[in-house]
């Protein structure tokens, strides 16, 4: 049997051991006969060798069309970016990634030190005090925000943009049913494709628990964080912003200084690919006063017996090993490996790497939308400022626009009417460095002869 | 040795090993230094102010890592080599089945037909992903006796509370909301957490002297504002649950469901299918049982399995087949939403599917066999150097106490430092909280007899040292990068990120 290195001798051997005529009489000494399988298991068949696995593997992988085969411009959510080839390479080292959570500091330093490092990256990202070590992704990461927030305040009501992903939205409200709904949504304007602080201002009641903004939000647009911070800091409620296209935050304000309490988002774009929605990288961020509510594990410096500088988790009287119910969430296995492949792309790209990339991006994107909105029968969905991401709208049927690109070779937007039934010509466009010039031209002309 | 905090190098000087010191990749930095660079622009390069209101922008940002290639690679090389896995060592440790991670799960896993697929991909062009996790669920649900499998939950965890949030769905369906969730003493701390997070008051219960629970213990607890039992089987002493299809029978008869956190699957697969002895919803853990590897804390996968009568409450998506075509199914009036955005951990399952692929119906079965007679043989060769906690077989694990060592003055925390010494990962200590100083040893079954001997061999010596020379364990581990850590002042004095000198 493959991985079961036992001979049957080694077998008979510590049955004997053990006082067991059989493995079936050690069996029987502890599964009642009325627990016991009597049918076996149907769906699976016989196991097969390493060399037959490693091709239906790859015939699985062939009935799929990856970015890269065809021409990609999907993003909501799920960036295609350049991870250098030293990221796959250092987190193939075994000691990192057949490691356990690091609950033994002396033999689990690597760990602990890359995690201490990826939280001082995510503060300096998002110009926070503290990080933990990890959360989920980003539609979780919301989620355990808002529950946060609602401990911090004490409050009940959540307010979500409607321009926050309609997935981690829909998270948030998955959440929340146990605590108690008490979630709205907030209209975004739909010249800008932002969320406009009038609107706020007539939503929300007197007692918010938070307000949670997307910047840059699920339709690409840049939103006024500073403004709608000031508004829900008068209400006392706290401002949860979300990014989950981590590479603006090499060129946008970040949310420490727009006002913001807890940063939360997805980190994936670093370092960790597509993959078909997961495993991605969810961060939290916030202010220090708010540390003893935050959920997920902590990674601090201290020292060991010899006065040596040492890390190990720390404040684990907030987690659900220590404090059960009363935790101040459920999570234990986290996404430690993705932080850690996002660590190694980021120190790879350094600050000003990072800042290339990002400005790469917005010269990348705002190259599409000019095509794009040459063509004719497609316009510019909204006129806020975007980052890497935007809506076109087209004038033809989006399902037929979209059938005929794919028949070319490109995979061109996410259709906004699943989401948005009011935006049932919208479609959702990104552009990352991994766009060429030549694809973003011929997206343009294949779209333009489908249009005319 | 003192460390230059400026530096975070020691002073320079010849040593005795090979460890190094490694500063904080802040530390190496230098003003100016090229990493790996983007491409230059193929597309007109314009001014980001250009397009973007300038107070929106922000500045460099101060103290990030200026550091060359070399610089990362050696760096995170050095961290590694201070690392422990599975792949270092025998990594006994209970509840969570560090069971070897084989090769090919990674470089399938990598394949860019999987890796490079957006998860908003037009669905004929992800059918070869589709119908790897609808195979998967079909496996999973073949296992566990359960009716209906959703692989979107992240861990162990995000299973138990989509788990519980069904449950609660389940009872407002039908109009009777209920408010508690029953749990063993002996449960994991995420059971409880969850069960809050869900909505519920948590009622603890008592297991017995024999380690299991009652069925007459159950039927005091159970009245009908109690939604469901959750319990972890076989449990986290080691020991199968054997009252479970009676204790199932009282909860079924007052309208409760039954919950199983699958957690310690390593026991059961091809023996039990929890299905089939009452149990309504169990969550699987890939990174314990289907040998996905734990990435120092993750990413893990937690699917979880219903019966028949909580199908429609999954999440959404769910996938479809029709024929030969696979597609994903949102119009699910009755579901509990989401638990995350796009689909689950996606490549955590290809994982997982190709070792149940290469293991078959039979590895599968023979693998929970010798995980048992693996933790069987340690429980019978340990007996009497330690003390055993319940002194009875067990399945997949086994807890001992350090109950024969405090007369030395040697706790189970000495004897988990020591055994590092000895090259080994320490098995989980001081959980189940129901076992005074408990040590909890789970071998999996891809450990060889050599390798336990030469375990059971470090653990009888660290008795006799316990005897002898208790100071060998009160010091330990002496063999490593750093000695024993002050936890104590980590969150005393919390040092949560580094920060830049200034002033300098």
């Amino acid at each position: 049997m493959p991985y079961i290195p036992h001979s049957e001798k080694e077998i008979r051997e510590m049955l004997l051991a053990v006082g067991a005529a059989s493995i079936e009489g050690l069996l029987s000494s502890m599964l009642p006969a009325g627990v016991r399988d009597k049918k076996g298991l149907k769906t699976l068949h016989e196991g097969i060798s390493e060399q037959e696995l490693s091709g239906a593997l790859k015939g699985l992988a062939a009935k799929n069309s990856p970015a890269g085969e065809l021409s990609c411009f999907l993003g909501a959510g799920a960036y295609n970016h350049y991870i250098p080839a030293a990221v796959d390479a250092l987190i193939s080292r075994s000691e990192f990634y057949t490691a356990y959570t690091p609950y033994q500091p002396e033999i689990s330093q690597g760990t602990l030190q890359a995690i201490f490092e990826y939280q001082t990256l995510v503060c300096q990202l998002t110009a926070m005090d503290v990080s933990n070590a990890s959360l989920y992704d980003g539609a979780s990461a919301v989620a355990e925000a808002v529950l946060m927030a609602r401990r911090i305040t004490g409050r009940d009501k959540v307010y979500l943009s409607a321009a926050l992903h309609p997935e981690y939205r829909e998270t948030v409200r998955t959440y929340l049913k146990g605590a108690g709904d008490h979630v709205y949504d907030i209209l975004f304007c739909t010249d800008k494709g932002t969320t406009l602080a009038g609107a706020v201002e007539k939503a929300v009641g007197d007692d918010p628990a938070c307000l949670v903004i997307q910047h840059p939000n699920f339709f690409g647009s840049l939103e006024e964080l500073e403004e709608l911070a000031a508004l829900i800091h008068r209400k006392k409620g706290l401002l949860i912003a979300v990014t989950n296209e981590g590479v603006s935050l090499g060129l946008l304000k970040p949310p420490g200084s727009s006002g913001v309490d807890i940063a939360v988002g997805d980190l994936q774009s670093f370092g960790n690919t597509i993959g078909f929605g997961g495993p991605y990288l969810g961060f939290m961020a916030t202010r220090t006063e708010f540390i003893r509510q935050m959920p997920g594990r902590i990674i601090g410096q201290t020292v060991d017996k010899n006065g040596n500088r040492a890390f190990c988790l720390t404040f684990a009287t907030r987690e659900q090993h220590i404090r059960r119910e009363r935790a101040t969430s459920n999570i234990c296995t986290n996404h430690g490996l993705c932080a850690l492949a996002a660590s190694i792309h980021l120190t790879s790209l350094g600050s000003a790497g990072l800042r290339e990339l990002a400005a790469l991006n917005v010269s990348k994107a705002n190259y599409l939308k000019e095509k794009l909105s040459g063509v004719s029968g497609a316009t510019p969905g909204f006129s806020s400022p975007v980052f890497n991401e935007f809506t076109i709208k087209l004038g033809g049927d989006v399902d037929l626009v979209l059938k005929g690109l794919l028949k070319k070779g490109v995979i061109a937007g996410v259709p906004l009417k699943r989401f948005y039934p009011q935006l049932a010509n919208h479609l959702l466009v990104a552009a990352t460095e991994m766009n060429s010039k030549d694809e973003i031209d011929r997206f343009s002309e294949e779209l333009s002869k489908i249009l005319t | 040795m003192t460390i230059n905090r400026t530096t975070g190098l020691s002073p320079l000087k010849a040593r005795g090993d090979m460890l190094m010191d490694e500063p904080l990749i802040f530390e190496r930095s230098s003003e100016g230094r090229p990493g790996v660079l983007p491409a230059a622009p193929d597309v007109p390069a314009v001014d980001a102010r250009k397009f973007i209101p300038e107070k929106m922008l922000r500045d460099a940002i101060g103290g990030f890592p200026q550091v060359s290639e070399i610089d990362v690679v050696r760096h995170y090389t050095r961290l590694s080599q201070w690392n422990f896995g599975v792949d270092t060592g025998f990594y006994p440790l209970g509840s969570c089945t560090m069971k070897y991670n084989p090769k090919i799960n990674e470089a399938a896993a990598r394949l860019s037909g999987f890796s490079m697929l957006h998860p908003y991909a037009p669905e004929e062009t992800a059918q070869g992903a589709l119908q790897l996790m609808y195979e998967l669920q079909e496996y999973l649900a073949d296992i566990s006796g359960m009716d209906a499998v959703t692989l979107q939950p992240s861990a162990g965890a995000h299973g138990e509370l989509c788990g519980l949030l069904m449950i609660a769905a389940y009872f407002k369906g039908i109009g009777a909301m209920r408010h508690k969730i029953i749990i063993p003493d002996t449960a994991h701390g995420t059971n409880p957490a969850s069960a809050h997070l869900a909505g519920f008051k948590v009622v603890p219960v008592k297991s017995e002297a024999n380690g299991v629970l009652s069925a007459a213990a159950v039927e005091a607890a159970m009245d009908d504002d109690t939604a469901a039992l959750m319990l972890t089987n076989p449990n986290t002493i080691g020991l199968f649950e054997r009252n479970i299809k009676k204790i199932a029978a009282i909860v079924h008869k007052k309208g409760g469901l039954v919950y199983c956190d699958g957690a310690n699957m390593n026991a059961l697969m091809g023996l039990v299918k929890l299905g089939e002895i009452g149990v309504d919803v169990v969550q699987f853990n890939l990174h314990k049982t289907f040998s996905t590897p734990h990435g120092g804390g993750g990413p893990g996968s937690g699917p979880v399995g219903v019966k028949k009568s909580l199908e429609p409450l999954l999440p959404v998506p769910r996938i479809k087949k029709s024929g030969k075509k696979y597609s994903f199914a949102y119009d699910r009036p009755d579901s509990i939403g989401r638990m995350k955005a796009f689909y689950g951990n996606f490549s955590i399952m290809v994982r997982a599917y190709a070792y149940m692929r290469r293991m078959g119906k039979d590895g599968l079965k023979r693998a929970s066999e010798i995980a048992i007679l693996n933790a069987n043989y340690i429980r019978e060769r340990l007996k009497g150097h330690y003390q055993l906690a319940y002194d009875t077989p067990c399945m997949h694990e086994s807890v001992f106490s350090d109950k024969l060592q405090q007369s030395n003055g040697v706790t189970t925390l000495d004897v988990a430092k020591r055994l590092i010494d000895y090259g080994y990962h320490p098995p989980t200590i001081y959980f189940p909280l129901v076992v005074h100083g408990s040590i909890m040893i789970e071998p999996t079954e891809t450990e060889t007899k050599e390798t336990l001997d030469r375990f059971i061999d470090a653990m009888k010596a660290i008795a006799q040292e316990a005897k002898t020379s208790p100071e060998l364990l009160k010091n330990a581990p002496a063999s490593t990068r750093v000695g024993r850590v002050d936890e104590t002042r980590a969150a005393r004095e919390p040092i949560l990120r580094w920060k830049p000198k200034t002033g300098i």
